[in-house]
C-alpha cells in the first residue's frame, strides 16, 4: 500500500472555516438555563420530560446557574418586581450567550396589560428568540431551539449584535 | 349555610374575639372593598370583609366593618394567617391595622407608589422596580426576637453574638419554584433565622378582572393555579351562577366532578414528581410526569388546550364529551396508576426516603388551623376538613369515597396524604362515569349561556344574545358573595362584588398557597437547610395562586 500524504490527510483532516467550526460545536452543546416564573416553566417541564425530550436536541444539560449556561429561557410572566433579578441573571451568563422569550407573558406581557407585569421582557434584556403562545406548546420550545441552532451553525450571530440595547433598567 | 354580620369598626376585634371562642377558629379570609364609584351609595366609602369558618367546618360567617378612617386593629393576636392577609389589605388598598407586627408591602415591590386595588389608580400604570429588597430590616427584627443582636454595616449583618451565614434561597431557583425567596440565617446548616418573600409573580389578577366580563375572567382563572387550570375555573364560575341564582344541569355537574378530581390527580403528580426530584430521586419524575402528559392529551382533545383550558363558562361549559371520551380516560386512569405504582414500589420502604421526610418540616394541627392551612397541607397534621365531605356540593355526598389523613404534619404525611388522594379521586371518576347522567351541559337561559352557532346566522334573536353576551357580558344582580370548593391545594374561595353590570366590581381570590407560605417561615427555623427545601416542595405553593 503506499501511504502519500494527500491519502492520509483526506482521511483525518477537514478544511472549513474557523467561525463555520466554532458553529458547528456550538449548535449541539446549548447549556440552558431555565428562568421559570409561571405556567410556561410547567411546559417546560414537558419539554425535558419524555415525551418530547429536549436532550434530543442536543440541549439537555439545563443549569440553574446563569455562571454555568449560555442559553436563557425566560419561561413566565416577568412582573417588575422580577425584572431586577432577570437583568442580574442576564448579566451572570458570560458571553457568547442567547435569550429565548417563551409564551406571550415574556414577550409582551400576554393578556396582563396591568400596573404589576412588565409588557415584555425585551425592555429589560435584550431577546434573539420569541415563541408565542400561551403556554407555547413543546413542539413550539423546541422549533425555536432549532431555529436557533440553524442560525448558529451559519454563524448568523454577531457578537455585537446587542451592543446599542438599552434596557429600561439600565443607566439608572 | 352563611351569615353576614355589619359590625361597627371599634367592635371588630371584641367580635372577632367572642367569635373565636364560640368555636370560629378558622380565618378564611380578609379583604377590602373601595366603594367610591359603586351605583348605591354605601355607609362609608370603605369596608373590611372578614370570612371565618366554624371549627365544625360546616358553615361560615362574613363580617363586614365600614371605615371612616383607614385604619382597624390587627387580629393577628388571635389568628397568625391574619399576618399576611392584612398586609396584603394595607399594600393593595391602603388601610393601616393598628398593633400589626410587620405592615408591610407584601405583592407589590418596595419602591411602588400608591394602593393599585384603590379604584382611582390606573389599571396599566406600571412602577420599575430598580432594586430588590435586601429584607435586612425584617431579618434584624426576626434575629431580635430570638435574642440574637447583629450590628448593621453597610446594607449587611457583621459581628453577631452568635455565628451566622446569611443566604438567599430564590427567587429564581428551581426548588424555590421560581418565584419564592426566602432569606435565611444560618448556623452551620441549622436554620436559625428565616424570613420569605413572595410577589414576585403578582400579575394583578384581581384588577385584571375589574375590567372584563366574567366569562373573560376564565382564562385568567386558569392561570391561578396552571397545574390543575380547571378547577380554578369551576370555582369562579360556581361563584357567580349562585351569585345568579342558577343551578347547573345534572350532567354538567358530574362533568365537573369527574374533572376537579381529574385536576386533583394532575396537580398531585407533578407536586410529587418535583418533590421526588428535590430530594434526588429523579427516577420517579418521569413514573409520575408521563401520566401527567397522558392527562394533557386527554384534555387538549376535550378543551383544545394542554395546560390553560378554560373549558368553564358560566352556566356550564364549552362543550359536551367528544364520542369515546370515556374510553380515553379509562386509559389514561390505567396509566396513572401504573406511575403512582412504580413510584410507590420505589419509595415506600426507601430507608432514606423515610429518613428524609419523617418529622421533617413539621405543623401541628393546632398551628395549621392558626395559620389558615387547607387541603393536603391542613390534613396532613390530622384535621379531616374536606369541603366534599363538609359542604358537598354537585353531588359529592352520593360518591363513596375517603378523606384522607396524616397524624403528624411532616413532609411524609403530606407526601403520603397527596398518594392517597390520587387513589381516592380515581374511586370518583369511577363511579361518575359509570353513571354519567345524559341530558344537556349548559343552561337554557340565553341571557347567560351563548345561542348555538346556527341560531346566531340564522335568527335575530339568536344574534341579538350572542351580541349582548359578547359585548355587555353575563349580568349579575347587584351584591357580595363568597364561595369555595375543594380545590387540589385545599379551600379555594372567590368573594365576588358585583355591580349589576356584567363586568365584576371587584373579585378577591381566597388562595390556599398564600396562608400555606405565610407559615412557611416558622416551620423551617430550626431545621436543616436541606429540610427546608422538601418542606417547600410539600406544601405545594403555586406561585399563581399565591401571588396572584
Ligand atoms: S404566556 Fe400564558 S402560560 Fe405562559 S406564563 Fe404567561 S399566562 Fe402563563
Amino acid at each position: 500500500m503506499e501511504l502519500d500524504t494527500t491519502t492520509l490527510l483526506n482521511d483525518s483532516a477537514i478544511a472549513t472555516r474557523l467561525e463555520e467550526a466554532i458553529g458547528w460545536a456550538r449548535e449541539s452543546s446549548l447549556w440552558p438555563m431555565v428562568f421559570g416564573t409561571a405556567c410556561c416553566a410547567i411546559e417546560f417541564m414537558s419539554v425535558a420530560a419524555s415525551k418530547y425530550d429536549i436532550s434530543r436536541f442536543g440541549a439537555e444539560v439545563v443549569r440553574f446557574s446563569p455562571r454555568q449556561a449560555d442559553l436563557l429561557i425566560v419561561a413566565g410572566t416577568i412582573t417588575y418586581k422580577q425584572a431586577p433579578i432577570l437583568k442580574q441573571i442576564y448579566e451572570q451568563m458570560s458571553e457568547p450567550k442567547w435569550v429565548v422569550s417563551m409564551g406571550a407573558c415574556a414577550c409582551s406581557g400576554g393578556f396582563y396589560d396591568n400596573y404589576s407585569t412588565m409588557q415584555g421582557i425585551d425592555n429589560i434584556i435584550p431577546v434573539d428568540v420569541y415563541v408565542g403562545g400561551c403556554p407555547p406548546r413543546p413542539e413550539a420550545l423546541i422549533d425555536a431551539l432549532l431555529s436557533l441552532q440553524n442560525d448558529l451553525r451559519i454563524n448568523k450571530y454577531n457578537p455585537d449584535r446587542h451592543k446599542d440595547f438599552r434596557g429600561l433598567l439600565d443607566n439608572v | 349555610m352563611c351569615e353576614n354580620i355589619i359590625v361597627p369598626a371599634e367592635e371588630l376585634h371584641t367580635l372577632i374575639d367572642t367569635k373565636y371562642k364560640e368555636g370560629f377558629t378558622y380565618l378564611l379570609d380578609i379583604t377590602a372593598v373601595d366603594y367610591t364609584v359603586y351605583p348605591v351609595v354605601q355607609e362609608e366609602l370603605f369596608a373590611l370583609i372578614y370570612v371565618l369558618r366554624h371549627e365544625s367546618f360546616l358553615y361560615h360567617i362574613v363580617l363586614k366593618t365600614y371605615l371612616k378612617e383607614l385604619k382597624i386593629e390587627t387580629i393577628t393576636d388571635i389568628f397568625k394567617g391574619a399576618n399576611w392577609l392584612e398586609r396584603e389589605v394595607y399594600d393593595q388598598y391602603g388601610i393601616h391595622f393598628k398593633n400589626h407586627p410587620n405592615l408591610r408591602r407584601v405583592l407589590n415591590h418596595k419602591e411602588f407608589v400608591g394602593h393599585p386595588l384603590l379604584k382611582a389608580y390606573p389599571i396599566t400604570k406600571g412602577q420599575l422596580l430598580h432594586e430588590v429588597d435586601d429584607l435586612i430590616d425584617e431579618m434584624n427584627n426576626r434575629l431580635l426576637s430570638r435574642n440574637v443582636v447583629c450590628k448593621l454595616e453597610s446594607g449587611s449583618f457583621s459581628e453577631c453574638n452568635k455565628d451566622l451565614m446569611f443566604l438567599n434561597l430564590g427567587p429564581s431557583h428551581p426548588a424555590s419554584h421560581g418565584t419564592i425567596r426566602t432569606y435565611v440565617a444560618l448556623d452551620g446548616e441549622t436554620i436559625e433565622c428565616a424570613v420569605s418573600e413572595i410577589g414576585y409573580l403578582h400579575r394583578g389578577f384581581e384588577k385584571s378582572c375589574e375590567n372584563h366580563t366574567y366569562n373573560q375572567i376564565v382564562p385568567y382563572t386558569d392561570r391561578l393555579n396552571y397545574c390543575s387550570a380547571i378547577s380554578n375555573n369551576i370555582a369562579f364560575v360556581k361563584t357567580v351562577e349562585e351569585m345568579l341564582g342558577i343551578t347547573i344541569s345534572e350532567r354538567a355537574q358530574a362533568i365537573r366532578v369527574m374533572l376537579l378530581e381529574l385536576s386533583r390527580i394532575e396537580d398531585h403528580a407533578v407536586c410529587l414528581a418535583a418533590i421526588l426530584v428535590d430530594m434526588g430521586g429523579l427516577t420517579n419524575y418521569w413514573y409520575m410526569y408521563n401520566p401527567r402528559e397522558d392527562i394533557y392529551e386527554l384534555l387538549s382533545k376535550l378543551t383544545g388546550a394542554r395546560l390553560t383550558n378554560s373549558y368553564m363558562r358560566v352556566g356550564g361549559m364549552t362543550n359536551d364529551l367528544y364520542d369515546g371520551f370515556d374510553g380515553d380516560l379509562k386509559e389514561v386512569i390505567k396509566k396513572i396508576q401504573y406511575g403512582v405504582e412504580q413510584t410507590l414500589s420505589l419509595i415506600k420502604h426507601n430507608r432514606i426516603f423515610h429518613d428524609r421526610t419523617q418529622n421533617v418540616g413539621m405543623i401541628t394541627a393546632e398551628n395549621a388551623l392558626n395559620y389558615s392551612l387547607t387541603g393536603p397541607n391542613l390534613r396532613a397534621s390530622g384535621i379531616a376538613y374536606d369541603m366534599r365531605k363538609d359542604t358537598p356540593y354537585y353531588g359529592y355526598e352520593k360518591y363513596q369515597f375517603d378523606v384522607v389523613v396524616g397524624s403528624v404534619g411532616d413532609v411524609y404525611d403530606r407526601i403520603m396524604v397527596r398518594f392517597g388522594e390520587i387513589e381516592e379521586s380515581i374511586k370518583i371518576i369511577e363511579q361518575v362515569m359509570g353513571n354519567l347522567p345524559q341530558g344537556e351541559i349548559n343552561i337554557k337561559d340565553f341571557s347567560i349561556v351563548l345561542p348555538k352557532k346556527e341560531a346566531v346566522y340564522t335568527t335575530i334573536e339568536g344574534a341579538m344574545n350572542q351580541f349582548k353576551l359578547i359585548f355587555e357580558g353575563v349580568k349579575v344582580p347587584l351584591g357580595e358573595h363568597y364561595s369555595s370548593l375543594e380545590a387540589t391545594n385545599g379551600e379555594l374561595g372567590f368573594y365576588i362584588v358585583s355591580d349589576g353590570s356584567g363586568t365584576p366590581y371587584k373579585v378577591k381570590v381566597k388562595a390556599p398557597s398564600f396562608t400555606a407560605m405565610s407559615a412557611y417561615a416558622q416551620m423551617i427555623e430550626g431545621s436543616q437547610l436541606a429540610d427546608a427545601i422538601l418542606t417547600l416542595g410539600s406544601l405545594n405553593i403555586i406561585a399563581g395562586e399565591m401571588d396572584r
